[in-house]
């Protein structure tokens, strides 16, 4: 059965364009034009179709926490938010550290309502000692490792990672990425929001910025000395953006990614006590997020991510230490970027879509333009219906939003992944 | 301080801190514990304001002192007691703060008296039972009634705090107390100096009512009233001062900075006291010292506390106080 999304506009990286987009069994691009015609007509009056989004950056709690997430569920609420492809963290349980985690993760992405792919843990077990079997995984196709959740505390170790994944470029057919979550252990330990005004005030031990600048600055510094393809996850101060910045000036092979979370709340959101605002790193400063859409603006941040970080409900009534860090975002990324970045809509695409894509090395796939023969990974936005965020009616297990009650404008009407309509209307067909 | 607090709490029906409050509040909590230290003065220390409540003191983490002088005001009340205390691991087994509150709550308790190792609790704790919470101190955030019976015996020996000159000193970092008195002591027209090493300070003191030293012997001979924090060993395992030696040379009390200290100053503790370390055994038994004024302090006030968010709704309650 062909499909033919009918009465919208183009937009992807070559511009703007009124034309019908026919969709193959085969799932790729049939045609693009005036009137086509095909088996199931989706209606896309009033809005804009474009390449599906990409997310560097998802928590999916399968293998080892189910009840808060499994890819199922994750892939489906990517889908509602109009991503066709999803980079997952390797710190499941037990850590994507190995082929077997790997296949057992692809295996269930294929099920799922958007291209899984998984990244790897650059050290066994995520414990900062070893290196992981990377020449296997990269032969098996893995192109991203990262020890998220914490950052390699090792610097002769880091030195070694990169030094190695520089040498296994030929054999992935692209540079391996080493991504990082840049955070000084001895810096944030014991520190469950940002250090600052408000810290101080509301008497919760912070973490403070230097924790994430100084790994940025020492990575940043590796990366020169080795030639190593380096990606900052999350950023979230301006000084870390500072030194990206500076870093891409001098030519440096490195790409960073921001959240939605950065740019949209401050740490002022921790003081009514509520660990949903309680994420790694920390909600930061106004001019910390100031910092950040500077970066989105200019080029220096490459793309949005989500850090999807699904908990369930149990888990985070708890005290402020004791509950988990992290954030759901997957929903709602898409209308927050549009609304808040302070980005047009065709910049707030290339952060969501063709630039994560290409870090990932999926942009043989995801990300392309809409033209012929082109697979069909695409969303459809409505970019004038407005919505109110609801935890408990979204797709993911869990309900963890911080953005409870708000109302947003623009919102995915229909995801196509890989030629499959999986998402109509605003309802997930799978 | 005073961030973005827009209205005063509601002090009918939760104490949860200091921030936010005004100064009329704090005022009247400290009339309305006037009245009931009379009633500790009498032969049977005992009314029946709160015949028939029932108080809790929840406490996640220990504290003796605190603990006692809460049930001893609820017991001087007339009030049932009711004691639920568990390390805050408990709640690692598997049950959320959240099922333990509701639980607790369903024992029938009107005032839940919650101690917690983790700033902002209480609050959760208040989102989620029907009965009035009082915070007996959260981590490192507030203990507002320990602010409240400082203020009182300072009030009880001076007349006010207008004007006074108080120096807060030790490690105002982790100190619930400083913070609740910064906020209470300004609130009622003093003047606050924080004296630490910067090690021992908040990370960003933008916006408190406050003047800071690093050095005692240069602030001492200033205030009319030095307060003390208590001291604990664990700062130094922590790397915090090089050695709790070194910490007592620079900003212990001893006899040689009460010398230095006005004939008229006062000396508090919000106990118990590290002797050696914030205080020399010399200093406690200064006449200036109001230590022990604090903990008797303490009942009464936290009588008032209690009566303000229990005894106050019907007004017959009200009367009986004063037979």
């Amino acid at each position: 059965m062909s499909i033919v999304l009918k009465g919208g506009k183009i937009l992807d990286k070559k511009g703007e364009r009124s034309l019908d987009v026919s969709i193959g069994t085969d799932g790729k691009i049939l045609d693009t034009g005036k009137k086509l015609e095909g088996d199931t007509e989706v209606d896309c009056s009033g809005c804009v179709i474009t390449s599906g989004l990409v997310d560097l950056h998802v928590h999916f709690r399968e293998p080892g926490n189910e009840e808060a997430e499994t890819i199922e569920t994750g892939a489906r609420a990517g889908a509602m938010g109009g991503f066709t492809a999803l980079v997952a963290m390797p710190n499941t349980e037990p850590a994507t550290d190995c082929l077997a985690v790997v296949e057992q993760i692809k295996t269930l992405g294929k099920k799922s309502s958007c291209e899984i792919i998984p990244s790897a843990a650059m050290t066994i077990g995520r414990e900062g000692k070893e290196m992981v079997q990377m020449g296997e995984l990269v032969d098996n196709g893995i192109g991203i490792f990262t020890d998220d959740g914490t950052g390699v505390q090792d610097p002769q170790l880091m030195r070694r990672l990169m030094e190695y994944s520089t040498g296994l470029e030929s054999r992935l057919g692209r540079p391996v990425v080493l991504a990082q979550h840049c955070e000084v252990h001895e810096l944030a330990e014991g520190g469950y929001m940002h250090e600052g005004e408000w810290s101080s005030l509301l008497g919760i031990p912070g973490q403070p910025s230097e924790a994430e600048e100084l790994m940025v600055m020492r990575d940043i510094a590796l990366s020169k000395m080795t030639g190593a393809r380096i990606h900052f996850q999350h950023l979230s101060t301006l000084g870390s953006v500072q030194m990206v910045r500076e870093a891409k000036a001098a030519g440096l092979p490195v790409t960073a990614e921001a959240t939605t979370h950065h740019f949209t709340l401050t740490d002022s959101a921790c003081s009514c006590y509520d660990p949903v605002f309680k994420v790694h790193p920390p909600l930061r400063t106004e001019s910390d997020v100031k910092a950040i859409k500077e970066g989105l603006e200019d080029g220096t941040i490459d793309a949005i991510a989500t850090d999807h970080a699904p908990h369930s409900q149990h888990s985070k009534e708890m005290p402020f230490d004791q509950a988990p860090p992290g954030m759901l975002g997957l929903e709602t990324a898409l209308s927050l970027s549009l609304e808040h970045s302070g980005l047009d809509l065709p910049g707030v695409l290339g952060l969501l879509s063709w630039q994560p894509a290409k870090i990932a090395g999926v942009d043989d796939r995801h990300g392309m333009t809409v033209e012929k023969d082109n697979p069909a990974n695409l969303c459809v936005i409505d970019l004038d219906e407005t919505w109110t965020v609801s935890g408990k009616e979204m797709s993911s297990r869990s309900s963890n939003t911080p953005y409870e009650g708000w109302n947003l404008r623009g919102r995915v009407r229909h995801t196509i992944n890989n030629g499959l309509l999986v998402v109509f209307d605003g309802e997930s067909t799978k | 301080m005073s961030l973005d607090f827009e209205t005063p709490p509601d002090l009918s029906k939760h104490l949860l801190g200091i921030e936010g409050t005004t100064r009329e509040q704090l005022e009247l909590i400290l009339e309305l514990t006037d009245r009931f230290a009379e009633i500790g003065k009498r032969p049977i220390p005992k009314v029946p304001a709160l015949r028939g409540r029932t108080v809790a003191s929840v406490f996640f983490e220990d504290s003796t002192r605190t603990r006692l002088s809460f049930e001893s005001a609820a017991r001087r009340l007339s009030a049932d007691t009711l004691t639920f205390s568990a390390g805050s691991s408990s709640l690692s087994k598997g049950e959320s703060l959240r099922d333990t509150v509701e639980v607790i709550s369903s024992y029938g308790a009107d005032v839940l008296i919650v101690r917690h190792s983790m700033a902002g609790t209480p609050q959760r704790v208040s989102e989620w039972t029907n009965a009035s919470v009082i915070n007996a101190g959260d981590g490192c955030h507030e203990h507002p009634t320990q602010a409240l019976l400082d203020c009182y015996t300072l009030k009880q020996q001076r007349g006010s705090l207008d004007g006074m000159s108080i120096g807060i000193v030790g490690d105002i970092r982790h100190s619930r107390v400083a913070r609740s008195n910064v906020l209470a002591f300004s609130s009622l027209g003093a003047k606050v100096t924080l004296i630490a090493p910067q090690t021992l300070m908040p990370p960003s003191l933008n916006n408190w009512p406050v003047e800071v030293s690093n050095v005692l012997d240069d602030v001492i001979s200033d205030l009319d009233a030095c307060y003390l924090l208590r001291m604990q060993a664990e700062r130094h395992s922590k790397g915090l001062i090089p050695s709790l030696r070194e910490y007592a040379k620079d900003f212990g009390l001893n006899g040689r900075r009460c010398e230095m200290l006005s004939k008229d100053a006062l000396i508090l503790h919000p106990g118990p006291t590290n002797q050696g370390v914030e205080i020399t055994a010399e200093v406690s038994t200064d006449p200036r010292s109001i230590i022990l004024d604090q903990v008797t302090n303490g009942v009464s006030l936290r009588m008032a506390v209690l009566f303000m968010l229990l005894g106050q709704h019907e007004t017959s309650k009200q009367d009986e106080v004063q037979e």
